[in-house]
């Protein structure tokens, strides 16, 4: 008896994109990690979910991060199999599309979230289906014209880069891209080809609000990045608490925090999941909080 | 039949990227890349070793009981050539069963893992993942990794525990430990998430063992190949017996491992019809998990393919009576053929798949899956229209034993 193995060609994969040369426009993303430097300390990055737990509430709490002290500010596009992500975010987004929450709604979130705000850079953090099915070029066209500066697709690795991340580029979105402890210096080049506005390492191998990173580890890794890289390095995964984006801060360039953000507004929904009187409240003490630990921390000044 | 450009084999697939035509793909978290480019070069690299081969040609005989027979099925054949005189046509296809579920665990999902546990094997790999909906790739994986001494994990949708209550004691029995996922809609699609959130977490000590077609490259194309040799056989064993290949393949659809390793074979024999069935649940109309019907393109779960979604791209709530059918997605090989137009997907509902599971049971004495129930349906609906020289290969690719709590209850009866 034979085997029958189909033939297949495996050459290795093509990675890099020579097309890219003129740096995309992420000026917000510039010009707010500018100012982090000049003040002499790490930004402050957050994320919450769009429509989590209806769309007003998500909105006033998007517009209270910059005010509690977020630098830049993620906003969550809602998926129904978000596979990086732990138990917090994935409720939230279920939260969010139980009461109707959708790309296009998303998107209007943030175009009257910018109507207010046009400093804070917002980015996009999510899935390739949403935007895949609401078509790439028009998803593009769109986010751009909200104020949409950067995006965030977990399931795009550079393999895919011809799915969304030169597209975005071209459109002049900064496609963020994570990296992670498996990401060797073998396949960093690759990584942060055709990234801009800032590089995201993911602080270790797991979902999202899971595991805390072993903070010592964290500074190394960043310095390993920016030997291949000039774009600014934030940490994020396991951040929860003031103390631990302080610890953060002192090795990299911003600190993500996301699902402990998620866990505090949780902590005030009723019986049947809506906000009440103290939902934005409770994540803009949080945020307070980080941004006190972020602040804590003096780096050098940039000249 | 379709507007697009046939090419000269349709067996090549996939390209270097893992791309068959627009589908398939490596739509995965960067955390998980390194190690599925590791595990690309792994399978190339025991693909081409001739201990590879030996080993899996070893076990396959001794551990899993290959060859498995191809059965000439007379009285279904009898039975659906009356069906066909009745209506006045004189014809009705000479039934061939592929017994599939002769196998070691009872299903074709033990061709797979014999793969890909002995490929961990060569990676270093000792702890094992895997997700399951009917619990035959789960019981397949418990079984290997009980044989080869590893660790192992099968992560199971919670509703698919308690319909499934057998094969979780069974992989209990193996020393596997099965998670019940709580999460969406707590079925296959769950338990497949949150087997990647594992593997995620523990990429470098861990190898995650697909049961389909689907998922990140180069799974469809590996899980294919070690299912080809269902159709390698049948292609051996129709020649023995009949002198010539079959007329038409007809098997049931979920992932589509099944199907595609009884039909990859065959591709490029353009006279050989193949169809593909999938579960039409309550009605195309209604809940059901028939993803190219139901369905159109996009990503879920590492690759690009056809899913049950909504207008947001929200993937949708499947639904088939067979655990191991309910799954809003279908692997990218599948999808791609369909729009080449090679193979036919039509469908079968729940109630034409325990119809054709009783009939089955009492003309032929064998009890089948759910699953291959499904393509029983249709092959009691399209045997009667071809003629008496017409062969007619049916995958029953699993056993019904694992299924008799719930079709009890669907017929009323009860078991003590």
């Amino acid at each position: 008896m034979t085997w029958g193995f189909a033939e297949m060609r495996y050459p290795c994969p093509h990675l890099a994109n020579p097309m890219l040369k003129t740096p995309p426009m992420t000026k917000r993303i510039e010009a707010r990690f500018q100012k982090c430097r000049q003040e002499g300390r790490a930004a402050l990055v957050t994320y919450v979910m769009a429509g989590d737990p209806d769309p007003e509430t998500s909105l006033a709490i998007l517009k209270s991060l910059p005010r509690a002290g977020a630098d830049i500010v993620e906003f969550g596009l809602p998926f129904t199999d978000p596979m990086a992500d732990g138990p917090a975010i994935q409720a939230a987004g279920l939260r969010a599309l139980k009461v109707g929450q959708d790309t296009v709604k998303t998107l209007d979130l943030i175009r009257r979230f910018r109507a207010e705000d046009q400093d804070t850079p917002v980015i996009l953090m999510g899935y390739f289906n949403p935007i895949y099915v609401y078509g790439v070029d028009r998803f593009l066209a769109d986010a751009k014209a909200a104020g949409v500066d950067g995006l965030i697709v977990v399931d795009l690795p550079p393999e895919e880069d011809d799915e969304l991340c030169l597209p975005a580029l071209k459109a002049g979105l900064a496609f963020i891209r994570l990296a992670t402890p498996t990401t060797d210096d073998r396949r960093l080049p690759a990584v942060l080809t055709n990234t801009a506005g800032f590089v995201y390492y993911v602080s270790i191998t797991g979902i999202t609000g899971a595991a805390t990173p072993d903070f010592g580890k964290v500074a190394s890794a960043v310095e390993r990045i920016k030997r291949h890289t000039p774009l600014p390095v934030v940490v994020g995964f396991g951040v929860k608490s003031g103390a631990h984006a302080a610890a953060v801060a002192q090795g990299a360039d911003g600190v993500v925090v996301g699902s402990a953000l998620i866990d505090a507004l949780k902590g005030t929904l009723d019986a049947e999941g809506r906000a009440t009187a103290g939902s934005v409240e409770a994540v803009t003490k949080l945020v307070k909080e980080l941004s006190e630990g972020v602040r804590s921390v003096a780096k050098r000044a940039a000249a | 039949m379709s507007a697009q450009a046939q090419p000269n084999s349709f067996r090549t697939g996939p390209d270097e990227r893992g791309h068959f035509g627009q589908f398939g793909g490596r739509f995965v978290a960067e955390t998980l890349m390194p190690n599925i480019l590791e595990l690309e070069k792994a399978y190339e690299d025991a693909r081409n070793d001739p201990s590879f081969h030996a080993d899996m040609a070893n076990y396959s005989t001794h551990y899993i009981g290959r060859p498995s027979p191809l059965y000439f099925a007379e009285r279904m054949t009898d039975h659906l050539r009356d069906v066909s005189a009745a209506s006045g046509r004189s014809g009705g296809a000479k039934i061939y069963f592929k017994r599939e579920e002769l196998n070691h665990t009872g299903a074709h999902k033990v061709n797979n893992v014999l793969g890909q546990i002995l490929l961990a094997l060569r990676m270093g790999k000792k702890r094992i993942i895997a997700e399951t909906g009917a619990g035959q790739h789960g019981v397949a994986t418990a079984t290997l990794c009980a044989r080869f001494g590893l660790e192992c994990i099968v992560y199971m949708g919670a509703v698919d525990v308690e319909r499934q209550k057998p094969n979780v004691f069974r992989m209990n029995m193996l020393g596997a430990k099965v998670v019940p996922v709580q999460s969406g809609t707590r079925t296959l699609k769950d338990a497949m998430n949150e087997a990647l959130r594992d593997w995620v977490t523990n990429v470098e000590s861990t190898f995650y063992c697909i049961g389909t077609v689907a998922g990140p490259h180069p799974y469809p194309a590996m899980v294919r190949d070690f299912q080809c040799v269902i159709g390698n056989e049948t292609r051996e064993q129709m020649m023995q017996a009949e002198g010539r290949l079959p007329d038409s393949l007809v098997a049931c659809i979920g992932g589509g491992s099944n199907a595609i390793g009884l039909f990859h074979p065959f591709l490029d024999d353009k006279e050989v019809e193949i169809y593909g069935v999938e579960a039409a649940g309550h009605g195309l109309d209604q809940l059901h998990a028939a993803s190219l019907t139901g369905g159109r393109p996009g990503v879920l779960h590492g690759n690009r393919t056809y899913l049950l979604m909504d207008r947001d791209g929200q993937i949708a709530d499947a639904h088939s009576i067979s655990a191991g059918l309910d799954y809003p997605g279908i692997g990218p090989e599948h999808a791609w053929l369909h729009e080449m137009g090679r193979v036919k997907y039509i469908s079968a509902t729940d109630q034409e798949a325990l119809d054709a599971f009783q009939l089955c049971s009492r003309l032929e004495g064998i009890l089948p899956a759910l699953e291959p129930s499904h393509a029983l349906a249709k092959v009691i609906e399209i045997a009667p229209t071809k003629p008496k020289d017409h062969l007619m290969v049916i995958n029953i690719s699993g056993r019904g034993d694992k299924d008799l709590f719930q079709i009890a209850e669907h017929l009323g009866n009860q078991i003590v």
